[in-house]
């Protein structure tokens, strides 16, 4: 059954084809006989491979988003960024302190930023960028991971910072600072690994390795189930 | 936005909402959960595995003559990219000690794991590092840290889930391990859900009997992979990653040990040649494969790859009959069908319910059993919702979530699938998601022991391309712990083997003898695999695209 779709004209990096309406801008390259390579990866909005930029018809404004869920319009100018150049240093996590003196050391041009606010806008994931990176700034490790956590790497903010900063990559170093040693540590955790050190559930389950399908099935249905809402 | 006829159905769900919260919260079940002899009855009946034409016969190479999935069998019955003669294998391009195809979760966590024995590496990667289905799990890991939990339960849940088709071995390898893991991430810097008092979140998942979901809010994926890059690229001198460079044949050598692969330049379309003393394949599913039809909630470049290699090598598969359709795959908006809902939703309360509003499964059953129950719904009961473009659904009650939790507790947990929907002007946490199974994971693979080894020495195979942990069903949260797990093992014991094995002359005469195979068995075809990306070209567009020779998809 094919249903009659509604068509737009949108310019793929200048070149006119008509897509259909609904489409996302992946869909309307593939449409238009693109095979992706470059800007494609996991499709949802997770991976930030597929970073574009596009113009409106009698509209300044440079607008941002992912290809795989932003919608075309009608008379849509855009590119693909598909890749956005970066040096990732190099450092040693177990020899970083979470503060923000190892900023100052990795990523001094943090320090550049005229909050100017224009990651914030170009960010396609709604996030508050330039709070994360002033919140590094005032050396509030905590509020960045908090802030950042969404981050999807697409770049699209670095590539608009007047600073020349690489947000998705001090965002990633503050979360894995924070993981690492601001996160509260769980003390049943350590217990749990010292149990399975120590041997304590091998003699368990060594003996339903050894059950027969039948047995293991009996017992298996009449395991008894924690409740859904717990504390 | 929910078209206008959807919403007298919502108005349902509205309606029975009250006393299915009260319900929820009083602690009981809110659905009798299936016993062995109806789950059967529901998966031989609804489930795709079981539909006409969903399995065939393969009919060359190390499972001959075994009922595999359909599409899957295609792959394996069409011919390489290469012509063998072509390769000078006495000069290869690069040289290392462990060579990892595939730079997702479980390639990273090997690499990571194998450097500390001291070898080097090279990550092979299709795509970018880490466009892989790892990116993109959101609803958690499973470990059993708390103290009512335990790993000996754990191995019952998982083996259960699987139907008691898992490899003993391979379920306790996951458990044990399981707990070390989540330090091993949490070292690294992964920034686990955790309570005040500091000790882990935990939540359910389709048919665990503890709550033992751990999470990173609805990016756990995103959150565990980005840290494994970041340290996979701390240590350039050790670990040289390649992108854009698909490996689409295994080298061997004259032994019949593993030593290497070609590798495929999308870009330049070069063909280079890898020497390596061991192999670890990480490749990852299936789903672009869009096995019977389905849309997928996989990454652009899962299309089974490692798996057809590995198989003209002659590395022997288990349980590749068996596909993953996730229950709550996205119907509406059209733009995003297929998309993952993740089950976190479920294992926070969320409840599936049909266009009166009724819950007609228990929420939680294992993923196999919850999707073939939709479908009862939606193609016998005819309870499902129709959307404009044809596809049907049933309602995920995702407002229940706050109301039990309270308000907030979904935009703080379920950031990226508040993001998702909110897109397309449909809001959560006031109404309910319309979904239908998609196609998620693969459930087997290659066949490997707890060593990560194939029956080929010097393969090794970890995460989702593996076969036999999770039996013919996976439960939510062990596959994230799978190629953690699995990942950090195959590089440890490729490492060691990789310091020891002497290779011989190397050769693509496997190649050759699969060919004549496919002649001898009176294959003919003009299938190519493996097919390294989906097609979404439009007939039309291929048609006039008269220039080009396809090689599968690409041209
Ligand atoms: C949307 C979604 C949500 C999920 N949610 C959860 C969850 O909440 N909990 C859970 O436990 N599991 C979940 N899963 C499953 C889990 O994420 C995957 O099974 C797991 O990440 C697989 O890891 P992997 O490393 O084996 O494969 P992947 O992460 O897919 O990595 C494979 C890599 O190999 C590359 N590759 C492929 N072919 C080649 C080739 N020929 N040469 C070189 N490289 C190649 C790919 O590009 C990719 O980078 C989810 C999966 C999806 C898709
Ligand atoms: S913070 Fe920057 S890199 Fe991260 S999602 Fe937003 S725009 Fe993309
Ligand atoms: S764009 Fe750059 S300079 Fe402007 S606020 Fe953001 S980080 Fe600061
Ligand atoms: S393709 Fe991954 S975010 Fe768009």
């Amino acid at each position: 059954m094919e249903v009659k779709r509604e068509m737009v004209t949108i310019y793929i990096m200048g070149k006119a084809y008509k897509v259909p309406a609904d489409a996302t801008i992946m869909g309307a390259l593939e449409y238009a006989g693109y095979q992706l390579k470059r800007g494609a990866g996991c499709r949802e909005g997770f991976c930030g491979a597929c970073a574009t930029v596009y113009r409106l018809p009698k509209d300044y404004k440079l607008y941002t988003g992912l290809a795989c869920s932003t919608l075309v319009k009608d008379g849509m100018y855009l590119t693909q960024i598909p890749f956005v150049p970066a040096d990732k240093p190099v450092y040693d996590i177990n020899k970083l302190e979470p503060t923000v003196v190892t900023f100052q050391k990795i990523y001094p041009e943090v320090f550049r930023c005229v909050a100017c606010n224009t990651c914030t806008k170009a960010c396609p994931q709604d996030l508050e960028v330039m709070d994360y990176i002033q919140a590094i700034i005032r050396g509030d490790i905590a509020k960045a991971a908090d802030l950042s956590f969404d981050c999807i790497c697409c770049g699209l903010c670095a590539i608009r910072c007047p600073a020349e900063i690489v947000q998705y990559n001090v965002g990633l170093l503050a979360r894995r600072l924070y993981g690492k040693y601001l996160n509260s540590k769980s003390k049943q955790l350590d217990k749990r690994i010292e149990e399975i050190k120590q041997g304590k559930f091998d003699e368990e389950i060594s003996k339903l390795m050894k059950m027969s399908r039948d047995e293991l099935q009996k017992k298996y249905y009449e395991r008894d189930l924690e409740a859904q809402v717990g504390d | 936005m929910y078209p206008e006829y959807m919403r007298e159905s919502i108005k349902k769900v509205e309606q029975t909402r009250q006393k299915r919260l009260e319900l929820a919260k009083s602690g009981k079940e809110v659905y009798p959960p299936m016993n062995a002899k109806e789950r059967e009855e529901v998966l031989y009946k609804f489930h795709p595995d079981y539909r006409e034409g969903a399995r065939r016969v393969v009919r060359v190479g190390p499972n001959k003559g075994e009922s595999l999935t359909t599409e899957v069998a295609d792959l394996l019955e069409a011919h390489s990219r290469i012509k063998p003669e072509l390769f000078d294998l006495t000069n290869p391009d690069y040289e290392t000690d462990l060579l990892i195809i595939g730079g997702g979760g479980a390639g990273c966590a090997a690499a990571l794991t194998a450097i500390e024995e001291g070898v080097n590496v090279i990550i092979v990667t299709k795509l970018r590092l880490g466009d892989a289905n790892s990116m993109m799990s959101q609803g958690g890991m499973q470990a059993a840290v708390n103290p009512n939990d335990s790993p000996t339960i754990h191995y019952l849940d998982a083996i259960g889930g699987g139907h008691f088709d898992n490899k003993p071995e391979l379920v306790k390898a996951l458990v044990i391990d399981a707990p070390e893991v989540v330090k091993w991430l949490e070292e690294l810097g992964v920034m686990w859900d955790k309570l005040p008092d500091g000790s882990l979140q935990t939540i359910h998942g389709g048919g665990t009997s503890r709550r033992r979901m751990l999470s990173c809010r609805d990016y756990t994926g995103a959150a565990i992979m980005r840290t494994l890059m970041d340290e996979v690229r701390n240590h350039p001198d050790k670990i040289k990653v390649i992108e854009f460079n698909p490996a689409i044949e295994l080298i061997m050598d004259d032994k019949g040990q593993c030593a290497g692969a070609v590798i495929y330049n999308l870009e330049t379309e070069e063909y280079s040649t890898i020497k390596a003393k061991a192999t670890i394949i990480a490749t990852g599913g299936f789903g672009r494969l869009h096995i019977r039809g389905f849309d997928t909630t996989n990454h652009y470049g899962a299309t089974a790859d490692g798996v057809v290699i590995a198989y003209r090598a002659g590395a022997k598969l288990l349980y590749m009959d068996s596909v993953q359709y996730h229950p709550t795959g996205a119907v509406f908006p059209e733009q995003i069908a297929g998309f993952l809902v993740t089950e976190k939703i479920r294992g926070a309360g969320g409840q599936p319910v049909n266009k009166d509003g009724e819950l007609f499964v228990f929420p939680r059953e294992p993923r196999d059993v919850e999707s073939a129950a939709i479908i009862r719904e939606c193609v016998e009961r005819k309870k499902g919702v129709v959307t404009p473009s044809g596809r049907v659904g049933v309602w995920l009650d995702s407002p229940l979530i706050d109301m039990i939790h309270g308000e907030g507790f979904i935009k703080k947990q379920f950031p990226a699938m508040y993001r998702q929907f909110y897109r397309y002007g449909i809001d959560i946490t006031k109404e309910p998601i319309l979904v239908y199974p998609s196609l998620h994971y693969q459930n087997g693979g290659v066949e490997i022991n707890e060593k990560c080894e194939t029956n080929i020495p010097g393969l090794y195979v970890a995460g989702e391309a593996s076969g036999g942990v999770h039996g013919r069903n996976r439960l939510m949260g062990n596959s994230v712990l799978d190629y953690n797990v699995f990942g950090r093992r195959a590089g440890r014991y490729a490492a060691e083997y990789a310091k020891k094995v002497k290779l011989g002359k190397l050769t693509l005469e496997h190649v050759k003898k699969y060919e004549k195979e496919l002649e001898e068995a009176g294959i003919k075809t003009n299938r190519i695999s493996p097919i390294l990306l989906p097609l979404y070209t439009p007939e039309e567009v291929r048609k006039r695209q008269l220039t080009a020779h396809y090689e599968g998809t690409l041209r």
